[in-house]
């Protein structure tokens, strides 16, 4: 993904890039392809996947 | 939980239980779901539920006895239901000649009837269908026995003769002329592999079958079976008379042909036959509320209802069934179904070792209040069963973090420094009494609190009176944390100690139930038994005005009937009338907090609230601060009690949203400062660094983060985190930053702009994955304050 992205990693004053991040809950991690700053590797999760996807995962493995 | 604890449960709620008028018929004709039926019109899907239980349609359904008529529920309404009279409407307005039957797989094993009477006819026929090879031994020249002998008016000789063609479609074959004194039962035994005797009252002597003292032949009640293998007996064989009654005639026909069947593949005959034949049902059914109907007449009485006759007789039958609970508990309704199947569920849940446990959220959504238990006939109490589930997921490790963690985190602030407090009296070094007001009232009201403390002092001016702030531990014990209310309670019973031991005045009913149940040997009071007792303060304002008030009762009174009246006496002495509500007092609803619903099922909380504060149109008032807030958050306007007592604009007070949560947190730390200040002259203990954090939000930023949870001080300790270490993200578009932190189990996101000193806030939103960056690494911690 070569998208520009508004987003700056504050700390290293550098954009911040696509990259896989692991997600984890529960004794349970996965890769996710998120925004990320490359440098210190700060991470970016928008609101909608925090109250979208993030919780419906969060209850399926709460319930597993 | 144990399988013989989930039996026990299961037993206790009887919703499964047969109607009076099914548990009456010795066949058990589904009359519930026949009735259902008739009344969309549809009579072939009647008549195929009838078929179900009764071999001889057209013919029961014109002599049959109506034992299920007696027991109907309506007969306390007005008249029973004309059960037969639709039974003939199914049989003549249904129609099942396209319907397919299914051939069963032949059986080698051949069986004899003896007698083609009712009882013989339906053993023959059940057997039939199982793929037996049946032969009936007549000594008429037809079946049908006695029916023959029916008034044709009663039942015309060609339905008769319909019934029996449709049995001997069956595949059955009949030996006609063949009298009983011309068969040996020796020869029978030998040719076939099972014998049922359905030869009426009488039998030949030389038969070595036991009989009574009466001349009857003995037969097992549960099986049919007689004294010699493989022979059976049933109908008036048993009666030494003639056909009593067609259907208690079928009904052993039947018994007999489960047992013959049993016994030609060599299982069990005796295992679980319970509830055959007729019995009292064990269902209970409210008929509060329900208006008479009268009984339709049929226009034509020798033809029988016509369709829509039928329809509206049909319609009559109230649907027998128990579901009190479910009535009267919005938490039991919202998940469709009652607790004889929640229970298994509950079982299920825990017993499950892969797999999603689904559940869960029915389990952590109960608000434990009783009030099921207070309904129903058999005091199943689905809040202890959630309870004992709650503890044993937390004990498995499988309970869900996020269920109850908001409330438990709740109760750590209550009882860390920033609110509990253990004091005597300024210059005492012990205390008669103790007031502790609870968590919550602090949190909604805390100028109650330092009111209430004045007015003890007053009231009581022999006594020494002290304080404790703190939070009882009720919200672990609903969470099923039993580590964490011991150590509350532990921790409150050291703190009680330095105070001399002395009586706890008790202003919440939550509180008042966890020391009864867990700190037995400490006496208590409820703050209302003495405002009854001592009297209103001075500054009460009594109203003249009379108005009407309803009255509600927090669900952890409902059997402290003392409380209860001294809150009225109290509510009335202030110059109001009390209008009870529908459910109060041990039929008290409750608000949500209980059990930590509001916490682990948001929506189903408001729905709670809304069916309780809809109740009436009158104000409400209660003695909960919680119930109160809660209320008053959804538009109620309700004043809690302290409020009458204490506050002069009683209809400005009532319609007071009350605090967020945020502010809840900060009344009480308020309320601490405050006492400590005012009474006894000593300074809070130093902030943590982050609370001194100043932020600017709208007031709609500021209810977005309340309904997901979000506290000031959560923000506060993502802001201090981010400045202090420089991690956090900037837009250049919006020219604000995102910075995440994770300071418990929850991650929590904050989007801000710098104005001077202070933080204006965007925006907040939360998650409990762990993301890298959540979390201070150990090298960045060094330097790091309090």
């Amino acid at each position: 993904m070569t998208e520009q992205t508004e987003w700056l990693c504050a700390n290293c004053n550098i954009p911040l890039e696509t990259g896989k991040v692991d997600v984890a809950y529960l004794d349970n991690a996965f890769p996710v392809d998120l925004l990320k700053c490359p440098n210190c590797g700060l991470v970016l999760i928008p609101e909608d996947l925090a109250l979208g996807k993030m919780v419906e995962v969060e209850k399926q493995l709460e319930d597993k | 939980m144990e399988q013989s604890e989930l039996r026990e449960l299961e037993a206790q709620c009887i919703q499964e239980c047969a109607p009076t008028c099914t548990a009456a018929c010795p066949v058990h004709v589904d009359v519930k779901a026949m009735l259902v039926e008739i009344g969309r019109g549809d009579f072939s899907a009647a008549l195929k539920i009838y078929r179900r239980s009764v071999p001889l349609p057209g013919v029961i359904s014109r002599i049959c006895d109506q034992p299920c008529r007696e027991v109907c529920r309506r007969v306390d309404l007005d008249e029973a239901i004309a059960i037969r009279a639709l039974e003939r409407s199914c049989v003549e307005h249904g129609d099942l000649a396209g319907e397919k039957t299914r051939t069963p797989p032949k059986r080698r094993q051949q069986v004899v009837i003896i007698g083609g009477g009712v009882s013989g006819l339906t053993a023959a026929h059940d057997l039939a269908r199982k793929g037996y090879k049946i032969l009936i031994v007549e000594a008429t020249d037809r079946l049908g026995g006695s029916l023959w002998r029916v008034d044709d008016g009663d039942l015309p000789k060609a339905i008769l003769q319909h019934d029996l063609d449709a049995i001997l479609a069956l595949g059955i074959e009949a030996q006609y002329e063949t009298p009983i004194d011309r068969v040996h039962l020796s020869d029978l035994r030998r040719q076939f592999d099972a014998v049922y005797l359905a030869i009426g009252a009488h039998m030949p002597d030389d038969f070595e079958l036991e009989r009574d003292e009466h001349g009857t032949v003995k037969v097992d009640p549960v099986t049919f079976g007689t004294n010699l293998d493989g022979v059976f007996a049933g109908g008036g064989i048993l009666w030494g008379v003639e056909m009593r009654s067609a259907i208690t005639s079928i009904s052993e026909g039947r018994r007999a042909a489960i047992s013959i069947d049993r016994y030609l593949q060599k299982v069990s005959l005796t295992a679980s036959r319970i509830y055959e034949g007729p019995y009292t049902s064990c269902l209970y059914t409210n008929l509060q509320g329900l208006a008479a109907q009268p009984l339709i007449e049929t226009k034509h009485p020798d033809e029988g209802y016509e369709w829509h006759e039928a329809l509206q007789e049909a319609k009559r039958c109230i649907q027998c069934e128990c579901m009190e609970c479910v009535k009267v508990c919005e938490y039991l309704k919202a998940f469709e179904r009652y607790p004889r199947k929640y229970v298994r569920e509950i079982y299920n849940n825990l017993s499950i070792v892969k797999g999603t446990r689904y559940a869960n959220t029915f389990i952590n959504s109960c608000s434990l209040c009783g009030l099921c238990a207070e309904i129903c006939p058999h005091d199943l109490d689905m809040g202890q069963v959630n309870l004992i589930a709650r503890r044993e997921m937390v004990t498995t490790k499988r309970m869900p973090p996020s269920a109850h963690d908001f409330a438990l985190r709740d109760m750590a602030f209550s009882n860390s420094d920033k609110f509990q407090l253990a004091r005597n009296a300024p210059g005492a070094t012990t205390s008669d009494y103790v007031f502790f007001p609870g968590c919550q009232l602090s949190a909604s009201s805390s100028e109650h609190v330092e009111q209430v403390y004045a007015y003890l002092g007053e009231k009581l001016p022999e006594s020494k009176i002290g304080l404790m702030l703190g939070c009882c531990g009720a919200p672990a014990n609903w969470a099923g944390r039993v580590d964490l209310i011991d150590d509350a309670l532990a921790n409150w019973r050291e703190n009680y100690r330095t105070l001399g031991q002395p009586k706890v005045v008790l202003a919440c009913s939550s509180c008042y139930q966890t020391f009864k149940k867990h700190l037995p040997d400490v006496e208590i009071v409820s703050l209302w038994e003495l405002y009854d007792q001592l009297g209103l303060p001075e500054q009460s304002t009594i109203s003249n005005q009379h108005s009407a008030i309803s009255m509600h009762d927090p669900c952890t009174t409902r059997y402290d009937r003392v409380i209860q009246d001294s809150a009225r006496n109290l509510v009335q002495r202030l110059g109001y009338q009390i209008q009870e509500l529908p459910l109060s007092r041990e039929k008290t609803e409750c608000c949500s907090y209980g059990g930590n619903m509001w916490v682990a099922n948001r929506d189903l909380a408001k729905k709670v609230v809304e069916r309780r504060v809809t109740e009436s149109e009158l104000d409400y008032v209660t003695y909960c601060a919680m119930c109160r807030d809660f209320f008053a958050r959804q538009g109620k306007r309700t004043l809690h009690l302290l409020d009458l007592i204490y506050t002069q604009d009683v209809n400005a007070r009532a319609a007071r949203r009350g605090p967020d949560f945020s502010q809840r947190h900060e009344n009480r730390a308020r309320l601490k400062r405050n006492l400590l200040n005012n009474v006894w002259g000593e300074d809070m203990p130093e902030q943590a660094a982050y609370e001194a954090i100043q932020l600017i939000m709208s007031d709609e930023v500021r209810e977005r983060m309340d309904q997901r949870l979000i506290l000031i001080e959560d923000v506060q300790r993502v802001l201090e985190y981010a400045q202090r270490t420089g991690r956090r993200l900037f837009n250049q578009q919006t020219q604000r930053y995102l910075a995440y932190y994770m300071p418990t189990a929850v991650t929590y996101w904050v989007e801000y702009m710098l104005q001077g000193e202070a933080f204006v806030i965007f925006n907040a939103y939360s998650h409990r994955m762990e993301v890298p960056g959540s979390v201070q690494s150990p090298h960045q911690q060094t330097g790091a304050s309090s």
